[in-house]
């Protein structure tokens, strides 16, 4: 799953990120977003069933609600 | 990572005779347990082959030393039933190949050194050493490095309340990064790393083992720098202060209810010296079962077990019935524990894995029966030519060297370092970082401990013994400045290749300059870390003895100096011998792009005579600052930057960093000064800092002393 | 009157806020994170530190810990509950106060003095202090940028130059009760002269005037 920042949300590193590659040259670069994805192994037998658990997870923990939005994608 | 022709042991980095040593010993071929344990108990850095013989010339003994060199830290009374633990480290190899890691490292395992004395870790000290920040390569290391130690020391909860910061050419390829720790007990939990009596249990605790480090003491530590060095990027460790955190608090609820008996950490060298040497201290047989170490990682051999330096661990040695209290205690603790194995009445080290036997030899051999070397040493021929070149201050524009001295990253403002790294924790930091001493005051009583630490690679390599003499001087000052008699020393000798004679000859001379500093002082060394092979492509770092001294204030002054005590109108003295034109090894020199001449030699009375000066001036004096890097322009500008307010002197030589000499600034009258060594040089007043005459302005010196790092980072 | 100072493993000022508040008179006492029950005391501090080593967000975990349900419980019914750094942390994790913390703006650690103004006395830790006053206290943190997409959170305390990209300049925020304060710069490191700055005597003050026996 990938746990996103909110967009509209700061993000200092993906900021410095940023101007770091500027300074390297790569100035086509016009934007960075620091965000996290976390692989999980989980047992199950149906797909539909793991990701809606996996949601779950992100609802409770995973995410914070207040600055992040999350995608989950399941496969065998 | 190896041929097949080469033999085992010179793949692991032992030598023929080192191989030869361990036949003997076992009176048969050793297996490949027995082997690497020996590789890596037998390094350099393990052992201290190359250095032992030299080491014994430190003075090691005082009635308040409890425990000397020998053990995990030193340990001394500071009376009414307290003691401190002080030990420093260094971690420059790993730190090259990965500084934030590296660095991280270095903390973890400093720290873990002093809890193993029974010790909560109290401070940490950071001594940094790199190529100038003109490079790219130089900042990386140097962010990361700081960034490592931030990240580690801030994470586990141990404040770092001093430093030092050096920048050099002979750096670039070999970064120095010792670390200093400081821990306080109540005598009654003092504990030492013996596996105690036969029938002793023990009891594995903290991080799962995997394969972090593997080859690290041998290999990392004990070879140089050559192109190939990225490909040791897999051996270096990576470090988990929550992890150590939690195996500080779970340690110190197992000495506050004495269930260990015995207490090893793992660093380098990991299980092989956890098990071997403590049962070598206590002279007894352990037997070892590999199969009941937790393990982060599948199918380890019984040598990766051996040699792995998974960090985070801690052994300790338990009585049977302890046992279920020290697992319940790790288990509150969240942190993995595992009983791994059981003392003995014989003398061997019998270790099994997967049902069979791996290993068993005499566990004092690894120890005791290292290789002792004593290397041939030559004094360098380039050394006369060197001396030769002096450097005197005539014609310096007084003004114009002390803007660039304030504009130097390693002279100005270390801010930039030490808001990075929580300083204030535990409510005992009254002098912290950016002066002379660290002062920590120790709760419920009016005693406080003064910490300084002091280097300087340019000096010793123009002279190893003058040069390092000079530190301890420098280091004793700045202890007794906050009020503090300094009592112990600890040292890390950073020094080059020491198959190079040059370099064995600037290591003993070293040696000898702190020894004779020590005892002119009577302060005995209780600890010390010896880094050889720092050099790169055949080219040495300069000989890089860095000291730690510690010292006890008692009572400490109600009103300690410091730097911002300085008022308009107050008077300012020189205390101290008179400067002289000298200006080898000094800062001026270096920002010129010269190192030559012969550093002015300590003296070592004098040196003894104005700790005791400084002691008392400590409880009276307003404002006490050690002359040093700069010379006493730069002292100056210090105080009158921290104060806020300027000063007008006159001086015969601003910049010179001749030893053995103080500012003190104080109201006119307030001080009894000895009349041969004191000179009345101006007064406090205004908002520029005049020298002979010339003046900076505050304005102008604060930003070029308070942006130094900044600037020299984006420039 | 008691407070409770709650120790989640990895933190690292619970000592020194004991060591505070008992300097100033109050009493106070550490309870383990496992402790499901602070039905005894009449205030609670969540101190700074590093919770859990900061896994996954800071915070995040610590929140789940049985003694922060009755945390919860407390600041339901109007009892004191203060977080300090890490502990302010933890009370926007738990729901307990709007908006979150981030990275610093410059990404670096920040450990030295700040100067804060008291903005809003109606709070447990600023209602001790006049309108307008100035504190000199210190900052130690790298997750000290506050940021409130919501938008309801209520500053009390705010930085007089910004250090951190803290929206708001906030450097602390109260709920509408005032009950639950989180603040980043820690008081109890600015109880004694001796070691820099008084200024932090007077937010504890408010703190322990708030606690009313239970």
């Amino acid at each position: 799953m990938t746990i996103d920042r909110r967009p509209e949300i700061a993000d200092p590193e993906g900021t410095t990120v940023k101007r770091a590659l500027h300074e390297l040259g790569f100035t086509e670069t016009t934007a960075v977003r620091m965000d996290r994805v976390i692989h999980m192994e989980v047992d199950g037998e149906d797909p539909q069933e793991v990701k809606t658990r996996v949601e779950e997870m992100c609802r409770q923990l995973l995410a914070n609600p207040v600055i992040e939005d999350f995608t989950v994608e399941v496969e065998r | 990572m190896t041929t097949t022709q080469e033999p085992v042991h010179r793949q692991l980095g032992m030598s023929d005779d080192e191989y030869q040593s361990v036949l003997d010993i076992l009176g048969r071929e050793p297996w490949p347990a027995e082997l690497a344990m020996y590789s890596v108990m037998w390094s350099e850095h393990c052992s201290y082959k190359s250095s032992r013989t030299h080491l014994g010339r430190f003075p090691t003994e005082a009635p308040w030393v409890v425990v000397g060199p020998g053990e995990n830290a030193g340990v001394v009374d500071l009376g009414d039933g307290w003691l401190a633990a002080l030990r420093i480290e260094s971690h420059n190899h790993p730190s090259f190949v990965e500084p934030y890691q590296g660095a991280a490292t270095g903390v973890g395992g400093i720290l873990r050194d002093v809890l193993t004395m029974g010790a909560r870790p109290i401070a940490l000290w950071d001594q940094i050493r790199f190529g100038p920040l003109t490079e790219p390569k130089n900042r990386y290391l140097f962010k990361g490095v700081v960034s490592g130690i931030a990240g580690y020391g801030n994470a586990v909860g141990v404040p770092t309340v001093g430093g030092e910061l050096e920048f050099d050419d002979c750096y670039a390829g070999n970064p120095l990064v010792n670390v200093m720790c400081l821990g306080l007990l109540h005598q009654d939990q003092l504990v030492l790393g013996t596996a105690g009596e036969p029938g002793t249990i023990a009891v594995l605790l903290g991080k799962a083992t995997g394969r972090d480090g593997i080859g690290g003491a041998s290999v990392l530590a004990s070879a140089s720098f050559d192109e190939g060095s990225s490909e040791k990027r897999p051996a270096v460790q990576v470090g988990d202060p929550f992890e150590e955190k939690k195996l500080i608090e779970a340690c110190l609820e197992l000495y506050e209810r004495d269930l260990v008996v015995g207490v090893q950490d793992l660093g380098a060298a990991g299980l092989s010296c956890a098990t071997s040497e403590p049962a070598g201290r206590a002279g007894v047989g352990i037997e070892v079962d590999l199969d009941a170490v937790h393990t982060r990682e599948q199918g380890m051999t019984a040598p990766e077990l051996l040699m792995s330096e998974s960090q985070e661990r801690m052994m300790v040695f338990v009585d049977p019935d302890r046992i279920d209290a020290v697992l319940a205690v790790a288990d509150k603790w969240e942190i993995d524990s595992a009983v791994v194995g059981e003392v003995n009445s014989g003398s061997m080290l019998r270790i099994h894995h997967d049902g069979e036997l791996v290993a068993e030899v005499p566990a004092a051999s690894l120890v005791d029966d290292a290789p002792l070397f004593d290397r041939p040493m030559a004094r360098p021929g380039w050394l006369d030519e060197v001396q030769a070149a002096s450097r005197d201050d005539t014609g310096l524009d007084i003004g114009d060297t002390l803007k660039r001295l304030l504009s130097d990253p390693a002279i100005g403002s270390s801010a930039w370092v030490h808001q990075q790294y929580d300083h204030m924790l535990f409510l005992n930091t009254v002098l912290g970082p950016g002066g002379d001493g660290a002062l920590l005051r120790i709760k419920g009583t009016e005693k406080a401990l003064a910490v300084s630490t002091d280097g300087n690679g340019r000096l010793c390599y123009l002279d190893p013994r003058r040069g390092a003499a000079r530190l301890v001087h420098e280091s004793a000052l700045n202890v007794a400045v906050t009020g503090a008699r300094p009592i112990a020393v600890v040292d890390n000798l950073n020094f080059g290749n020491p198959e190079n004679p040059e370099v064995m000859w600037q290591f003993r001379e070293s040696i000898e300059g702190m020894a004779e500093a020590c005892e002119a002082l009577g302060v005995p060394v209780v600890g010390g870390n010896v880094s050889f092979y720092n050099e790169t492509a055949g080219t040495d770092i300069h000989p890089t003895p860095v000291v730690g001294m510690l010292g006890l204030a008692n009572p400490m002054p109600a009103d300690p100096p410091r730097l911002s005590g300085a008022v308009d109108g107050m008077e300012i003295w020189e205390i101290g011998p008179a400067a002289t034109e000298n200006l080898a090894g000094s800062a001026v020199q270096r920002l010129d792009g010269e190192l030559g001449g012969l550093p002015t030699p300590p003296n070592h009375e004098i040196g003894a005579e104005m700790v005791e000066l400084a002691n008392r001036l400590a409880h009276e004096a307003p404002v006490l600052h050690d002359i040093s890097d700069g010379g006493l322009a730069v002292a100056l500008t210090e105080i009158c930057i921290a104060s806020g307010v300027g000063a007008s002197v006159e001086t015969d030589h601003p910049f010179s960093e001749d030893p053995h000499r103080l500012l003190v600034v104080a109201p006119e009258g307030l001080l009894n000064l000895p009349a041969g060594m004191s000179r009345r040089i101006g007064s406090v007043g205004g908002d520029t800092v005049e020298i002979n005459g010339a003046r900076v302005s505050m304005r102008t010196a604060e930003d070029r002393w308070r942006h130094a790092i900044d600037r020299a980072l984006s420039g | 009157m008691r407070a409770a100072v709650i120790v989640f493993p990895g933190v690292n000022c619970e000592h020194d806020v004991v060591h505070a508040i008992r300097a100033l008179g109050g009493d106070a006492e550490l309870v383990w994170h496992r402790d499901t029950d602070l039905s005894g005391f009449d205030g609670v501090i969540l101190p700074g530190g590093f919770a859990h080593g900061d896994a996954l967000r800071t915070g995040a975990i610590a929140r789940l810990s049985p003694a922060m349900v009755d945390v919860a419980r407390l600041a339901a019914e109007g009892t004191p509950v203060l977080g300090i750094c890490n502990g302010w942390q933890m009370l926007c994790e738990a729901g307990l106060l709007p908006g979150a913390h981030i990275a610093n703006r410059d990404l670096s650690f920040i450990c030295r003095f700040v100067e804060v103004e008291v903005v809003d006395t109606g709070s447990i830790l600023t209602r001790a202090a006049e309108p307008g006053q100035r504190l000199r206290i210190p900052l130690n943190s790298y997750e000290g940028n506050w940021v409130d997409p919501s938008r309801t959170g209520r500053v009390v305390l705010r930085y007089v130059e910004d250090p951190n990209g803290s929206h708001d300049r906030a450097a602390a925020v109260a709920n509408e009760a005032g009950n639950v304060v989180g603040v980043m710069p820690h008081p109890e490191r600015a109880t004694e002269e001796l070691l820099g700055s008084t200024d932090g005597q007077i937010l504890l003050e408010g703190f322990l005037h708030s606690l009313v026996p239970a």
